[in-house]
């Protein structure tokens, strides 16, 4: 392992260094590749916080029925335009009844598993147990993201939080890295706000009595929407994953392959690219 | 280890080499419009708050049931109790922010002082609370209303940075310019004039007096499903909050959805 940075990628040189040397001092190798731009790692000037996320999740889109709460995920985690991992889960659990969807940076998601999974235990070691359900939860992220945003150092995700509220009402609701949050009877964020919302405002209109939406026409649902976004979201992949919140627990499902897909629709798109007639 | 010493006497890491690239700014915006509209008016013995229930982003619209006015010390799950009230547009996360610091406030009063803070005294600490954000602000648009010490209508509005004045009324958010000439004609009555009074500027103005319950009730469902129409950001439902002597009056009433 090369432990210097600086000469990470500026292979060969016209001296190839031998070994000893390689361990004791870093080759700049200059006389190929030019001076070494060391501008992105400053270790003086001002404190750089986040300006905009590196690894990222797309869309997560989640849907309340009559006992409870559906939500899914894609397993990819893209690098710009690179589909960087891609069988990284964003459906993370807290508790026995509640649940975490992340979309954003990646890096940001992992830090607020391990924030909520320290709560988590900390609580479960107190005399009264994890009493903490979906709604007191989801305060607890928005006001970590109104936070960070306040202190101009974001958290970069938009999460959807799932489970129960203290009256024992299934719960569904969002909160960005603004600290912005609002709820809903169907939510997605990203890409999913536009292909997946109108999919389920139609399915399950807002008159609809929550009654009078099953489990299994949730899932059927939310199964459709991660088809619709894997076909037009660039982002996304056809691995996903689906977790159920019932007052029996979570089932969660993280390797599902999206079924049925159908690419004959393809054919008919005409004009783009080099293709003219 | 003395190799990794570099010529600068700092660790000779090859990236710690002094450069003159530019510092790359970071540009991230802490706010956002989520939209909407409120309004207040006041008669001679009740205030009524009102506030569209939409969230937007841009163009989505994000819910279609996020209300807007809050009571103000009250209850934390039903708000029994509370005897002022406040609305917010502008970014919501700021307004809850807002919301949560004067609730607070005002529940510490109580129990400091073993009696509710009076509206007047409320509204000089909502304008303070707003103020200490100066150089970093709540970007809201307030409206504070409730009783006096004479049991009289009370409206306070305020700007993003503490600026207030007691009125009328006042409407505030998306639909603010539409909303607030409708009431300066129909709750202030400018640009009325007693027929027949006078001629040019001898026209003697219609006086101003308090109106109605009923009659204001009927002017904020008119002022709202006329923004409903001209603002995208406008819709979805009415909240009304009407405060009187015998307690805080809740009312929803559903808008257009498109």
């Amino acid at each position: 392992m090369d432990h210097f940075p600086g000469t990470w990628g500026r292979v060969g040189g016209t001296k190839s260094p031998n070994l000893a040397s390689l361990l004791t001092s870093p080759q700049p190798r200059n006389d190929v590749y030019g001076a070494y731009d060391a501008s992105y790692l400053q270790t003086s000037g001002p404190k750089a916080h986040t300006s905009s996320p590196a690894v990222t999740g797309t869309s997560v889109v989640g849907v309340k029925f009559n006992g409870g709460v559906a939500i899914a995920t894609d397993n990819l985690a893209s690098y710009g335009s690179l589909a960087r991992f891609s069988d990284v889960k964003r459906l993370r659990s807290f508790g026995d009844k509640a649940m975490v969807g992340f979309g954003g940076d990646v890096s940001d998601m992992q830090y607020l598993d391990r924030l909520l999974e320290s709560m988590d235990i900390k609580e479960n070691y107190s005399a009264h147990g994890n009493m903490l359900n979906a709604k007191n939860l989801h305060t607890y992220l928005a006001k970590v993201f109104y936070k960070r945003r306040s202190e101009f150092n974001p958290l970069w995700n938009h999460v959807l939080v799932a489970g129960f509220d203290g009256q024992g009402e299934p719960f569904l609701s969002s909160a960005d890295l603004l600290g912005t949050t609002f709820s809903a009877p169907h939510l997605a964020t990203g890409f999913g706000a536009h292909l997946a919302v109108p999919i389920l405002r139609r399915k399950f209109p807002e008159e609809l009595p929550l009654e009078e939406v099953t489990q299994e026409a949730a899932v059927e649902a939310l199964k459709e929407c991660m088809k619709v976004l894997f076909y037009r979201d660039a982002r996304s992949i056809d691995k996903y994953s689906i977790a159920v919140i019932t007052k029996d627990g979570i089932d969660l499902k993280e390797d599902e392959q999206i079924q049925g897909q159908s690419w004959a629709f393809a054919e008919r798109i005409k004009g783009y690219g080099a293709q003219v007639v | 280890m003395t190799s990794l010493i570099g010529q600068s006497e700092n660790i000779g890491y090859s990236f710690s080499e002094p450069t003159s690239a530019n510092v790359k700014q970071h540009s991230f915006y802490p706010y956002t419009d989520n939209g909407g509209s409120t309004l207040g008016i006041t008669g001679s013995d009740f205030a009524i708050l009102a506030g569209d229930t939409r969230s937007t982003s841009g163009y989505n619209i994000n819910s279609r049931m996020v209300p807007k006015v809050f009571k103000i010390g009250g209850d934390d799950e039903t708000g029994d109790g509370a005897q002022i009230l406040l609305s917010v547009v502008g970014f919501a996360a700021d307004g809850n922010a807002l919301k949560e610091k004067l609730d607070t406030v005002v529940k510490m009063y109580k129990y400091q002082h073993g009696k509710p803070m009076s509206v007047s005294a409320c509204a000089q600490r909502l304008s303070t609370i707003l103020y200490e954000k100066r150089f970093f602000p709540y970007y809201v648009h307030a409206i504070l209303a409730g009783l006096d010490e004479e049991g009289v209508g009370a409206l306070y509005s305020y700007d993003p940075v503490g600026s207030y004045e007691r009125e009328q009324c006042r409407a505030a958010g998306a639909a603010s310019s539409l909303i607030m000439p409708f009431l300066d004609n129909q709750v202030n009555f400018k640009n009325q004039y007693v027929p027949g009074s006078g001629e040019g500027h001898a026209l003697e103005p219609v006086k101003a007096e308090p109106l109605p319950k009923e009659t204001v009730k009927a002017l904020v469902r008119d002022a709202f499903t006329s923004a409903v129409e001209r603002h995208i950001e406008v819709g979805d439902g009415l909240q009304l909050m009407i405060i009187t002597r015998e307690g805080i009056e809740e009312i929803y009433h559903p808008l257009k959805k498109d």
